[in-house]
């Protein structure tokens, strides 16, 4: 029983009847319906309650610019909040709740605001709850609650999404009359063309109409243009594809629903497509909306845009009303009046004008319509539903203020303020628009890229000027980007007589706008006139601080609907014209789109890359659990017996220090870098004398950026005359390599040196401990690993238990140490070799968490843990490394006032006083523990560990002035308890004088 | 989001690159010799221009080659690529 439906028409299948909930009642449409011309079939008026004075709300558009029908619509996890009732596809099963009003639309608790109406004006929720400033969160908490614009689900979306990049010539926006034009003679010409169109079909404002094109019927026309652009394979159609967003160099976004229109059981494959298109040539051609009219009580249910009820009468075959009311300011507002007459309506036209009509009118009198004009509607009878209007005398004077005589009876209002051309992918683009005196709107000015506005969103509105704008518009396209279109004949239509619109935008009323009731500008927003008038008393003069004082234009309609008669109101207040009120900034999305279609397939593990060693998979089988070190994944500790953290890490620590550790290093930023002047290059980005180094020297290096502050570090060795091996930190290698770069290729073109990153060719094999050397004789190594043959910083090349590897003596635990850098293709069966032999040893893997207890304890910093951006080597106490013979990167800055400051924060060691607290990292420090707040501080913990071996915590810290400090307290600022005093030490707690390395 | 060609290997979207910043300035050739204020202008200050800008971008994604490009500011249009050679934002003839 669909009490509204026509009997016969429209574009909707009546043999395939869909059934659908809505707030829980079961309802009844048919294929080819939406869910608004759905419910308005079945007579449902009231579809969602305003945002902040609760009025009940209907119906009032059918596409974009729909205000009040935002519903949640599916079940569960496939959920999708805040959709215009108006776009979505009718589909069986299909569960819709309105999202505004609890418990529900019709019956809702907040309504009892709309009393206080006078209360909730502009301005009212910053005003009201801006005191106390510490309430704010609960005043916020109570306002979201009861705002209620739909709730994400709480599942995570088992949907797919997909992300897909193209190219083409001419994109065209919009399949209406214009762009089809423009899409046909480009796609002819041999242009690769997309056409995207936001509906399921083509055709646009054209579907449904009782045009005709040439010798065709409208959709006899639009069925032969989709006919031969899919035959065309240069061309691709896009239905159900929202253009949202134009960005930098003709690059725009489309949001393509792929399954949103199926049952949900029918779905598959990919939900919703972002298309991510690079066009040469862009034809806007995305039409125009309809514009309300501010009178009394315009946003009760029943109240809809005119051409809206042109639309749900023809497309969808229903009748949103038996007696109506159409009240105009222009002529296109007439062909309403004759839809709803053939509709068997009773109609009557108000129209603002004097004139009237053009020779619409004549058609109307025809269809026995009655039409007063120079009159007005001033305001609407009826709560939940229009039961009437009234209506006066107008002679086009402007003042607020007109005695309403007549009173109407209807049960619809059909309304229609003009047009507004469609300006948003204009506007964001870069274009400028301009105010049109005669066609009472903005226009697209001059285009910043290339694009083209086409039809109605050009500011034409008659079938004729769409078409011959459609097919100019792409002609001219295709030809820019090289293809040349045979001329086509412009099929003829009726072109009418239009009377011009008449500048109506607030209409006057029985009593000013704060005594009469309320006259919205935006629905979605509650924003009325008096709000805009109130604005300006209080002083707002810019557009910009209106909108945001009085929340025009800023629901999730964007201001579709109001935003124009807003600022002509806002006009009109300060005595300017609308020109020069200004229009405001348009920016994506045109309509909201889903974070799903955002995020695309970068969910879940394709959220990022990761990077495993080549032993990864032994560590994961070892039960190690893993750290993420950038993309790296890294064991991070490898816990036997159901060891936590701790106790794994004293273990790993003891093993290391006592007898035998082995570790995954692979992570190792390694650069090979070589070239005549490679020594040249390095001196000038190390710190350190790198000419001095002899070939077979390791030296530890670090890196300044020109400001002086540390870039990187790391062992960097002389494996020829002009051949380094570079190493940097795992976090810093891209970056470190990019950096040498810029500078050789920028700077130093004259220098011949190349670098080729390593870090994945070669892996790292860390074996660590006072058996290292034992171990890897027992493997068997072809050379001699003794104290004197392989001394401390020396790199050789070597075959280990049969495999060619690089051997480094270094060390960034204190121990003996060995690191064998082999091919990653190896590096595995090396690992498990080592492993076995060093079983009588109680060889102990270890991972990031021992690494980095190992190191601080001999005081090894870690860059962007003990340092940021602000450290420099001086800070570290690593003068030494300061060449003073050279000039090198950062060099100049060291000097700079700010860097020799004594005062400066320092790299020190820090002692827990109870010998047992372990300070959290990030530990704000302060001289004085009682001083009254806010308390200055005096430093902070970069690095904090139990050592097993010392058997106490150890602490690296940045402390003001610290190295002078040392043996005196600070104090440990931790929440919830009290500060803790601390002493300053030296940063190496451990073997000081380095000796076990040396061994 | 930016269309910018790389002088070796042609159009590419803006992801493939990096950013370095203004282009010709040129390090000191003896930092020493600089007084605070000078060095200071070298480190930090940048002419931010409205309008033409030329600037430096790395093809990171593509053949790592740095190069020139002179991109309005405003408008964000790119007038073209350059390669350098011979120190920073030196246009190739
Ligand atoms: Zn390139």
């Amino acid at each position: 029983m669909q009490p509204q439906r026509l009997p016969a028409g429209g574009r909707i299948d009546r043999s395939k009847p869909i059934s659908f909930r809505f707030d829980g009642r079961k309802l009844e449409g048919y294929a080819g319906d939406t869910l608004a011309s759905a419910l308005l079939a079945n007579g449902v008026s009231i579809v969602g309650r305003s945002f902040k004075l609760r009025r009940p709300r209907g119906i009032v558009g059918s596409g974009a610019e729909e205000p009040n029908a935002i519903m949640q619509i599916g079940k569960g996890a496939h959920a999708q909040p805040n959709l215009r009732a108006t776009q979505v596809e009718l589909y069986n099963g299909l569960v819709a709740r309105t999202t505004k009003g609890w418990p529900g639309a019709r019956f809702d608790i907040g309504a009892i605001n709309d009393l206080f109406g006078k209360v909730f004006s502009a301005g009212f929720y910053y005003k009201t709850f801006m005191r106390p400033k510490s309430w704010w969160r609960l005043y916020e908490r109570i306002i979201r609650a009861s705002a209620g614009f739909g709730r994400a689900p709480t599942e995570k979306d088992p949907d797919r999404y997909e992300h897909r990049n193209a190219h083409c010539d001419v994109l065209v926006a919009g399949g209406g009359p214009a762009g089809l034009a423009a899409a046909l003679v480009a796609g002819q010409a041999g242009a690769r063309v997309i056409l995207a169109d936001a509906q399921n079909e083509f055709g646009g404002s054209l579907l449904g109409t009782k045009h005709s094109i040439g010798d065709a019927r409208a959709d006899e026309w639009i069925a032969r243009t989709v006919e031969q652009l899919a035959a065309l394979d240069n061309v691709t159609l896009l239905p159900r594809s929202t253009v949202f967003g134009y960005y930098d160099h003709n690059f725009l976004a489309i949001a393509e629903r792929c399954t949103d229109h199926l049952p949900e059981e029918e779905r598959t494959g990919v939900r919703q497509r972002l298309w991510r298109v690079r066009a040469k040539q862009v034809v806007l051609a995305q039409g125009a909306f309809e514009r309300p009219l501010a009178f009394c009580n315009n946003d009760r249910p029943g109240v809809m845009l005119a051409s809206a009820v042109s639309r749900y009468i023809r497309r969808y075959a229903v009748r949103p009303g038996k007696r109506a009311v159409v009240f105009t300011n222009n002529d296109s507002a007439y062909e309403t009046a004759i839809d709803l007459a053939e509709a068997g309506a009773a109609v009557v036209i108000v129209d603002s004008r004097m004139g009237g009509a053009g020779s619409v009118a004549e058609r109307a009198a025809n269809a026995g319509i009655s039409m007063l004009t120079g009159h007005i509607v001033t305001d609407v009878v009826g709560r939940r539903r229009v039961r009437g209007v009234r209506v006066a005398g107008w002679s086009g004077n402007p003042s607020y203020l007109v005695e309403s005589s007549i009173r109407i009876e209807c049960d619809l209002l059909a309304m229609s303020g003009g047009w507004s051309p469609a300006v948003h992918l204009h506007s964001q683009a870069g274009g400028s628009n301009e105010w049109d005196t005669d066609r009472l709107c903005f226009v697209p000015g001059a285009a910043t890229q290339a694009n083209v506005s086409a039809g109605a969103c050009n500011g034409m509105w008659s079938l004729r000027d769409c078409l011959r704008e459609g097919m100019e518009s792409g002609r001219a396209a295709a030809s820019r980007c090289g293809f040349d279109a045979a001329d086509v004949d412009l099929p003829t239509t009726r072109q009418g007589h239009d009377n011009p619109p008449q500048p109506l935008w607030r209409v006057p009323a029985d009593a000013e706008p704060e005594r009469c009731p309320k006259q919205f500008l935006d629905f979605q927003n509650d924003t009325s006139v008096a709000d805009i008038r109130l604005a300006v008393r209080e002083g707002y003069r810019n557009v910009e601080h209106v909108k945001r004082y009085t929340a025009l234009g800023f629901g999730t309609d964007q201001g579709k609907l109001g935003n124009i008669i807003g600022m002509a109101v806002l006009a009109e207040c300060l005595g300017k014209s609308i020109p020069e009120v200004g229009t405001t900034t348009f920016r994506p999305a045109f309509t909201p789109v889903s974070f799903g279609v955002g995020a695309g397939e970068n969910v879940g593990d394709l959220y990022d890359p990761v990077r495993k060693t080549a032993i990864h998979e032994w560590h994961v089988a070892a039960g190690a659990p893993m750290e993420n070190v950038g993309q790296w994944h890294r064991p991070w500790y490898f816990p036997r017996d159901g060891e936590d953290l701790h106790a794994a890490v004293a273990r790993e620590c003891l093993a290391a220090r006592q007898s035998l550790g082995i570790m995954d290093a692979s992570t190792l930023g390694k650069i090979d870098a070589r070239g005549r002047d490679v020594v040249e290059f390095l001196e000038r980005v190390y710190t350190h004398n790198v000419g001095k180094m002899k070939v077979g020297r390791c030296a530890y290096g670090i890196m300044l950026g020109e400001d002086g502050m540390v870039l990187d570090d790391g062992v960097m060795a002389r494996l020829g005359e002009e051949h380094f091996y570079l190493t940097t930190t795992t976090g810093g290698a891209a970056n470190v390599l990019a950096w040498l770069e810029s500078w050789l290729q920028t700077e130093w073109p004259e220098l011949e040196v190349f670098l080729t990153s390593l870090t994945d060719h070669f892996s790292t094999i860390a074996v660590v401990g006072p058996n290292s050397r034992k171990v890897l004789e027992k493997v068997g190594c072809s050379i001699d690993l003794g104290k004197d043959g392989f001394p401390f910083m020396t790199v050789k090349e070597a075959e280990l238990g049969g495999y060619p590897v690089q051997l480094f003596r270094v060390s960034f635990s204190g121990e003996l140490a060995f690191e064998i850098n082999i091919d990653s293709g190896y590096a595995l069966a090396m690992w498990e070799t080592v492993m076995a032999a060093g079983e009588e040893y109680g060889i102990t893997p270890y991972g990031t968490e021992s690494m980095h207890v190992l190191r601080a304890e001999k005081g090894f910093v870690i860059v962007g843990q003990d340092t940021d951006g602000s450290v420099t080597p001086v800070d570290l106490g690593m003068n030494w490394l300061l060449s003073k013979d050279k000039d090198y990167l950062g060099k100049r800055s060291l000097a700079r006032p700010d860097c020799v400051r004594s005062d400066r924060k320092q790299l020190v060691g820090l002692l827990s006083s109870d010998n047992s607290t372990v300070l959290p990292e990030g530990t704000q420090l302060v001289e004085v523990p009682d001083a009254p707040v806010p308390v200055p501080m005096c430093g902070h913990v970069t690095s904090s560990y139990m050592s097993a071996c010392l058997g106490h915590p150890i602490a690296l810290a940045l402390v003001a002035g610290g190295r002078v400090r040392k043996g005196e307290t600070v104090y440990a600022a931790m929440p919830g308890r009290e500060p803790l005093p601390v002493t300053i030490a030296a940063p190496v707690f451990y073997d000081p004088k380095g000796e076990r390395q040396h061994v | 989001m930016l269309l910018i060609e790389c002088p070796w290997c042609g159009e590419r979207a803006e992801t493939e690159f990096s950013y370095g910043g203004e282009a010709g300035i040129a390090r000191p050739a003896d930092p020493d010799a600089l007084g605070d204020a000078e060095w200071a202008d070298y480190l930090f200050n940048r002419s931010n221009p409205r309008g033409a800008h030329r600037e430096l971008w790395n093809h990171a994604q593509g053949c790592r080659r740095w190069f020139g490009v002179e991109r309005d500011t405003v408008t964000y249009r790119i007038s073209g690529s350059f390669r350098l050679s011979g120190g920073v934002g030196k246009r190739e003839d």
